[in-house]
């Protein structure tokens, strides 16, 4: 779909080093912050619930999901953004969806991912 | 040097900067041009350039009297004329290509925008309308556009339905993100006029007349 002259301007803004990342799987990404005048990395850890944008595209996100003392929180990354410092998968998920978002109605045992094995 | 560029829109994406800003970038392949004709204010009254972008292939398409103006340089498919530093610099001949252009500076980008084809007064002129429901019999008209016996016309330039788009529109003030020379691309801050392919004009903002 896309002129080859966008392709070959989105490929300059591709990073190499990111992972295979399947949906449901625990993720650790570490993602660089700035507060104030100081920068430092912060670990966001949670399910992958969803990716948007295709493969090759700079546009592409990663929506990670995670409950903290009870509240949903979900965090949306730009996957080639240069603040990305790293994603880790920590497991796999045995899913059968793509996008998870069933997830956010459910608390508890029910929230739960059986590990692919 | 030109103070101004032609170029065809390739589309939009997104890229970051260093510090991790997701910035939404046209693509536009800008250049090479090369000068046509130099006008002068002793011979044609101002002073002018006129350059020609993408050479023309196609003998068959340059008529006789637009060969006689060619009979210096290669046959281009597009004219057009933009001011110049210094005229006496400008010669026949020469071509300038987009590293007349620098990071950060601002430009002024002119185009032919979409077609809309015709349109009401809504999306035309951004008139309000009316409610939908509540019994309300007044929707998307456009409601009165005029007096009654006097003026007994209609005022000239009544906002009304009509063709929209497909007209020239120039965005100033866009932010050049990044020249790259070796593939004659520019990439412009935000959106501009005209659809994926279409001709351009990059103009430099350069002082004004008080």
């Amino acid at each position: 779909m896309h002129t080859p002259l966008i392709q070959w301007v989105e490929s300059q803004q591709l990073r190499s080093d990111i992972p295979n990342l399947p949906i449901g799987a625990q993720l650790r990404v570490n993602y660089r912050i700035s507060e104030g005048e100081k920068e430092r990395v912060q670990a966001f850890e949670g399910v992958l619930i969803g990716k948007h944008g295709g493969p090759g595209r700079p546009t592409s996100t990663i929506t990670v999901r995670k409950v903290t003392q009870g509240f949903g929180v979900e965090r949306t990354f730009p996957l080639h953004s240069p603040r990305l410092e790293s994603v880790k998968v920590l497991r796999r998920g045995r899913i059968r969806r793509a996008k998870l978002y069933y997830l956010r109605g459910r608390a508890g045992k029910k929230a739960r991912i059986q590990e692919k094995v | 040097m030109l103070n101004g560029m032609l170029g065809r829109k390739i589309g939009m994406t997104q890229v970051f900067t260093a510090d991790g800003q997701r910035v939404p970038v046209t693509v536009v392949q800008t250049g090479p041009v090369t000068v046509v004709q130099v006008k002068t204010t002793d011979k044609d009254g101002y002073e002018s350039v006129q350059v020609g972008f993408e050479p023309q292939t196609k003998a068959k398409k340059v008529n006789s009297p637009m060969r006689g103006h060619f009979k210096d340089v290669p046959p281009m498919k597009v004219l057009r004329e933009f001011g110049v530093d210094n005229i006496a610099q400008v010669q026949v001949g020469q071509t300038f290509d987009l590293t007349i252009f620098a990071e950060g500076e601002q430009v002024n980008v002119s185009g032919i925008s979409k077609g809309k084809g015709f349109q009401g007064v809504i999306k035309r002129h951004h008139f309000q309308g009316g409610p939908e429901t509540h019994g309300s019999r007044f929707h998307r008209a456009p409601g009165a556009i005029g007096n009654r016996t006097f003026p007994g016309r209609v005022f000239p330039g009544k906002r009304m339905p009509g063709h929209m788009g497909d007209r020239r529109v120039t965005v100033r003030n866009l932010k050049i993100h990044s020249v790259i020379p070796e593939k004659n691309l520019l990439l412009i801050r935000g959106a501009i006029p005209s659809h994926t392919g279409a001709l351009v004009e990059i103009r430099k903002q350069t002082a004004r007349p008080t």
